[in-house]
């Protein structure tokens, strides 16, 4: 079932084109990773999608609703987390989540398991003012969980957090895209790309370079079709992907001599480099 | 529509009480009428001279700046994005706010009522400050809406509201500040709280108050338009 859909969008800030027929598409329990370096228009793409923003021509739905003709209700199955979507910073954590679930009409009980989710239980009473940015962030997705939405977008969710901060949020997306939520988000780091996204959609000036599952994708640009080898000596074999070098690598393996095995597909930096020319970040 | 205010009221009721720059503006100018009525005395100075001087400043000043500042902060950190997108309506957030600050300037307004000693007028001081309140709350929602920042919302709020608090003062200096102060609410509101014991319905004040709180309205339904919260 498709939630998030995006046919031919484009979008012009004044004379200058920022997207340029986009095409996607999210079903329900999907995870799609949208890569891009900063000013490619990930944001402005999450904007057209929730209806934050009119785009200048195409079409967004999500459920099959255009995002220009959202309705309040519909606004209530969206969960967004997003870099510039503040806190206030004099309450406390409880406080803040509190006060979006007397709007979502929430129990209280379900903000201490907000909280609780995104290991923020102790810091319950803290204001945000003490809180260091990886709680901030925690707590921003667990707004944006409160109301136990449909479809999750999620702008940079591990962006600045240290490795264990990530792999707990990390840890909370997959268990949303467990639960059946569609999720959007956008990252530069491969490596959550990677781990997390079922599909990936590659965005570059405005335009998608590339759209498939990750795997696809770094086979698509493999062209050198070699596998490397890790010797117990010490040694480093690269041999052709031919029947030759399956009838070495069975010889190998008789003896007992390899360490390590590895086919050499390009990383999604090294793709995003070949279809652009440039790095990511 | 209800739970939506609700929720936006108690929230700023709460963030308030933690933010001391606009707390105090609650508190300094009772502190400063409780001060003054009772240790300076001037032969021939009318009943409760300091009380009233300070509830028209304070009337002036607390609910316009507060509310302007809460706005222009909410623009600048992007805390308001996250409400629209909860489906809160500008409207239920305006008066959500309006409704903590009109609140919080009320209970500033019975410390006066507490040390003016109106007692059985204490009724009709709070009718008349509430009436002056509500164009101030308005004029302060006008020029957060207009404003990008605090920074911005400060710098036009400063002088508007300086020129609404002290006009009834100086015009008891010069006679043709005296006339054109006649025009704006707080003038209005001081010379009602001069005569509160003998409160007749003055119609001059009555008009000029409505005039003022329609063309706060005018003001505020310009800015919305053209600048809006979203």
């Amino acid at each position: 079932m498709k939630i998030i859909e995006a046919f031919c969008i484009e979008h012009m800030f004044g004379e200058k084109r920022v997207l340029d027929d986009i095409h996607l598409s999210v079903d329900k329990g999907e995870i799609l990773g949208l890569l891009g370096p900063s000013g490619a228009g990930k944001t402005t793409l999450i904007k057209i999608l929730t209806g934050q923003l009119i785009q200048s021509g195409g079409r967004a739905n999500l459920w099959g609703v255009d995002t220009r003709k959202l309705k309040g209700c519909d606004y209530k199955k969206i969960g967004i987390m997003m870099d510039h979507f503040g806190l206030y910073e004099r309450l406390t954590c409880l406080d803040n989540l509190s006060m979006f679930s007397r709007i979502y009409g929430i129990p209280q009980n379900r903000v201490i398991e907000g909280l609780k989710d995104v290991g923020l239980a102790e810091a319950g009473k803290t204001r945000v003012k003490n809180l260091s940015k990886g709680m901030r962030s925690r707590l921003v997705l667990a707004r944006a969980l409160l109301a136990r939405p449909e479809v999750l977008f999620l702008d940079e969710p591990a962006s600045g957090l240290d490795p264990a901060a990530a792999e707990e949020i990390h840890q909370l997306i997959w268990q949303e895209k467990q639960r059946g939520t569609a999720i959007f988000l956008t990252t530069h780091n491969m490596a959550e790309a990677q781990k997390l996204c079922d599909r990936l959609a590659l965005l570059f000036e405005g335009k998608l370079v590339e759209y498939g599952k990750p795997a696809d994708i770094c086979s698509k640009y493999n062209h050198q079709k070699q596998i490397r080898l890790l010797l117990h000596d010490g040694r480093e074999m690269i041999l052709p992907n031919t029947k030759e070098s399956a009838k070495t690598i069975e010889r190998y393996m008789e003896q007992e001599r390899i360490e390590t095995i590895h086919s050499t597909e390009p990383n999604l930096e090294t793709v995003f480099m070949e279809l652009t020319g440039r790095r990511l970040d | 529509m209800t739970a939506n205010i609700m929720a936006v009221f108690q929230k700023q009721i709460k963030d308030t009480f933690q933010n001391k720059m606009v707390l105090i503006q609650f508190l300094i100018y009772p502190l400063l009428a409780l001060v003054m009525e009772h240790t300076v005395e001037v032969p021939g100075m009318p009943e409760r001279f300091f009380t009233n001087l300070f509830a028209v400043i304070y009337m002036g000043m607390a609910p316009l700046s507060s509310m302007s500042a809460i706005i222009a902060e909410e623009k600048e950190l992007n805390t308001l994005r996250p409400l629209w997108m909860a489906d809160v309506k500008p409207t239920e957030y305006l008066l959500g706010i309006g409704g903590s600050m009109g609140l919080l300037s009320i209970a500033g307004a019975l410390l006066f009522a507490l040390i003016g000693a109106y007692k059985e007028r204490t009724g009709a001081f709070l009718i008349v400050m509430a009436a002056g309140i509500l164009v101030s709350l308005l004029v302060g929602a006008v020029i957060g809406v207009w404003s990008r920042n605090q920074m911005m919302a400060a710098s036009i709020s400063i002088p508007v509201m300086m020129v609404f608090s002290f006009l009834p003062m100086l015009s008891m200096f010069n006679d043709k500040i005296g006339k054109w102060a006649e025009w704006i609410y707080t003038q209005q509101i001081s010379n009602m709280l001069q005569h509160i014991d003998s409160l007749a319905v003055n119609i001059k004040s009555g008009v000029v108050l409505s005039c003022n709180l329609a063309a706060a309205m005018m003001a505020f339904i310009y800015a919305y338009r053209k600048k809006g919260l979203k």
